[in-house]
């Protein structure tokens, strides 16, 4: 079977041992987590973690049934690229000089789509939201200038089909 | 939108009482119906210790002599009562020295709950004297576990760990509790746990399934059953024989699901893997659909599985949905609790008898018979074997006797010759295999099941791993009866090192001690057999003892166990010899 991205979402209880459990599955089969993204879902007191591996579908089957296993875990899903609409963030730290002395730099953030996000004397810092690819390519155009400091979250993501979480928390309350 | 409850509890008004955290703790066993647990005291658990003295007299402290034999004997008294096995440990060494028993517990589905003491809250992360990360050690080999660090959350965590303990595919929980917690006071009312939103201890059945498997099994013309010990935790020992007697369908056992059905059942043809039978082994590539009945196709199972039962239509009868297609992809998952999902295919079988087919597996029965079975078991030639002591125990016991073994050959002579009459009657550690395990286990289905006969088979190398907990065998003068096997070797690793390393015997020779003086040393009354005529006698004497006894038989030393199926092999290639 061939090897694709997959992102795994996790619905849980919000428990601290939590991560560990899970992030152990992955650990045992020596597959890689590419990003892991921990945070508050649509529902309250229930986090999501959003996973992404490069990994072929059985694997991810595999992995989201022994995720599912775990007591605090309500629900586990795998989606692929396609099935999934999924952005990331990153930031750069760039010298302030290079904002007045290098004129393309402006173009960059322009073209980039790319925020600044504050001025100071010394540095200034540019935000960029979009595809991985999109970000390796801001990326790309600024290495050259120098990048002071570089920083990009995990993958954050929806699915296009319905996680039903709150009909599995639902059927719960009225057994 | 009401804030939804992640716990259902039963809902009975009750009224507080004000109590320390570690009488709550009791209060928490006796509630669960505990009257024992197994232990060993230290400067982190001391609270609950101090309760424990107040309580004798509802609750039972064993102290083992170390800790993993608490929890070995937590799972012998859980796998002979079916109830959950308590152990309790200090901080540091004493929680740690309870993985190996944890590791085994999960490994093998047995419901245990383990309290370990911790050191003080505002201590936690300063390596503080005995401080050691047991719910960070000990999360990959439990079901669940928590540190409680206030002693507000005891009940609550102590329902939870109970239920989940207990619940679908039983496993091991364990519970850490900072001394603060058991020092403090609290307003304790308990409630049992009866659901966790995020859990569910058992799918849902799909009847489709369950209709699928019926038109499977109907049709078939060679159908088999493999059956494991979800038979026996899910108390389906009924459903499962007479399924096999209505749809007249040979059923052979994983070594945790021996003792589900009679052994002398004429429907049941033996053990699948490494080390089980001929047939069960070769017929599982000839047969036309495979009923996987609790079990959890285990490499030790299944051997290589490119050669697996690929002729065949699966049919997985499995409680825990990461089982199905996790080592073998199957036709037909059935997910559920077996005894129902049996219950709802019985009706949808038609009566049959598969008689040429039964009759390949007596013809395969024949062989290995007259190749291996007949010398272990009946041997003529000097120097006596593992399975003739088997076969007296079998003698002795009237097949009635609870089996506790080790690990290691003994461990499957034990388990390929033993017979049984009754359900939850063969203890052994079969998933991880822990050497040391019979001793402590003996203990615990001796506590768990008074009225029976518990004979443990031992290993001299694994009996050297837990020796010490003959002090409690001796202190409480628990009739267990002690078999040693004493081939003076680590006799199984020395198999492999004869077949596949050129006899290169690399530490697996053994110059042992006296181990009659030692049990005497225990005032355990105790035997040695070197010759096959003593045999008899000293079996019968040992069966008859109203106190412990210790048995040392002098066997091979350089025996070997067939059939076997080499690692890596297909189970088709399985050898007789
Ligand atoms: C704790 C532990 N360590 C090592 C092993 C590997 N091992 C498996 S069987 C065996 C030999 C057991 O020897 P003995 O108890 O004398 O039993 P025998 O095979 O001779 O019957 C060993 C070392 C194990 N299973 N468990
Ligand atoms: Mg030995």
């Amino acid at each position: 079977m061939e090897k694709q991205w997959f992102t795994i979402s996790v619905y849980s209880e919000n428990h601290v041992g939590l991560l560990n459990r899970i992030s152990g599955i992955f650990l045992k089969r020596h597959i890689n987590i590419e990003s892991l993204n921990v945070s508050k879902s649509e529902i309250e007191g229930v986090s999501k973690f959003t996973i992404v591996i490069f990994s072929t579908e059985d694997w991810a089957i595999k992995i989201v049934n022994q995720i599912e296993k775990q007591v605090e875990v309500i629900k586990a899903y795998y989606h692929t690229d396609e099935e999934t609409i999924y952005q990331e963030s990153a930031l750069f730290k760039i010298a302030s000089a290079l904002l007045f002395d290098e004129r393309q730099i402006q173009n960059i953030i322009k073209e980039h789509h790319s925020q600044i996000v504050t001025v100071s004397r010394e540095f200034f810092v540019l935000a960029k939201t979009g595809r991985r690819h999109e970000i390796d390519e801001m990326h790309e155009a600024l290495e050259p200038y120098g990048i002071m400091q570089f920083v990009r979250t995990g993958r954050i993501a929806v699915s296009k089909a319905a996680m039903p979480i709150t009909n599995i928390l639902a059927e719960f309350q009225n057994q | 939108m009401e804030t939804l409850k992640a716990e259902k509890k039963d809902t009975k008004k009750k009224t507080a009482i004000r109590i320390t955290g570690a009488e709550a703790i009791i209060h928490c066993l006796l509630a669960e119906g505990v009257d024992l647990i197994y232990g060993y005291p230290g400067g982190a658990i001391m609270p609950v210790y101090d309760e424990l003295y107040k309580f004798q007299d509802r609750l039972t402290h064993i102290l083992t002599r170390h800790e993993q034999g608490a929890t070995h004997a937590a799972q012998g008294y859980a796998r002979v009562s079916g109830k959950v096995g308590v152990a309790m440990a200090t901080s540091g060494p004493g929680a740690t020295n309870l993985v190996t028993g944890i590791a085994d517990a999960q490994i093998d589905s047995t419901p245990m709950v383990c309290i370990t003491g911790q050191v003080a809250r505002h201590l936690l992360g300063s390596d503080a004297f005995q401080e050691t990360d047991i719910v960070g050690i000990s999360t990959p080999v439990t079901k669940w576990n928590y540190q409680i660090t206030r002693a507000e959350e005891i009940p609550e965590i102590m329902a939870k760990a109970f239920y989940i303990a207990k619940s679908g595919r039983p496993g091991p929980v364990l519970v850490d509790i900072t001394k603060n917690a058991q020092f403090d006071e609290l307003d304790f009312v308990y409630e049992k746990c009866t659901g966790v939103r995020s859990y569910k201890p058992a799918p849902k059945t799909d009847m489709s399934a369950i209709e699928k498997a019926a038109e499977l099994i109907n049709n078939a013309k060679k159908p088999y059953i493999v059956f494991g010990q979800g038979v026996i935790l899910g108390q389906a020992e009924e459903e499962l024989k007479a399924l096999v007697e209505k749809a007249g369908i040979p059923a052979a056992w994983t070594i945790l699901g021996l003792s589900a059905m009679d052994t002398d059942h004429p429907l049941n043809m033996g053990m699948v893997g490494m080390h089980g039978n001929y047939g069960p082994n070769v017929l599982t590539n000839e047969c036309d659909v495979l009923l996987a009945i609790g079990m959890r196709f285990d490499d030790r199972v299944t051997g290589n599985l490119e050669t697996y039962a690929k002729q065949a239509k699966v049919i997985h009868f499995e409680i825990d949905p990461a089982e199905v297609n996790k080592n073998v992809k199957v036709d037909v998952a059935v997910l559920g609790n077996a005894k129902q999902t049996l219950e709802l295919l019985l009706p949808l079988i038609n009566k049959n008898e598969h008689k040429e087919w039964v009759a390949e597996f007596e013809k395969k029965r024949q062989i290995e018979y007259d190749t291996v079975i007949d010398k272990d078991i009946y041997p003529t030639k000097p120097g006596l074997t593992m399975g003739e002591v088997i076969e007296q125990i079998n003698v002795a016991s009237g097949h009635k006797a609870v089996i506790v073994s080790d690990v290691g050959q003994h461990q499957m002579i034990a388990c390929r010759y033993a017979k049984f009459k009754q359900t939850k009657s063969n203890i052994t550690s079969g998933g991880l295999g822990t050497m040391g395990f019979a001793l402590p286990a003996a203990i615990g289905a001796k506590m768990g099941a008074m009225e029976r006969e518990v004979v443990a088979i031992i290993g001299d190398g694994g009996y050297q791993m837990t020796i010490q907990e003959l002090g409690v065998i001796f202190q409480h003068n628990l009739p267990v009866k002690i078999v040693v096997l004493n081939n003076d070797h680590l006799g199984m690793v020395r198999q492999w090192q004869e077949l596949f390393f050129e006899r290169r015997y690399a530490s697996t020779v053994m110059t042992n001690p006296d181990f009659v003086k030692i049990a005497e040393g225990y005032h355990i009354k105790a035997r040695r057999v070197v010759e096959r005529s003593d045999l008899k006698d000293a079996v019968e004497e040992m069966m008859a003892s109203k106190d412990p006894y210790f048995l040392e038989v002098r066997v091979e030393k350089e025996d070997n166990v067939f059939p076997m199926v080499p690692t890596g092999a297909s189970i088709s290639d399985i050898l007789l010899k």
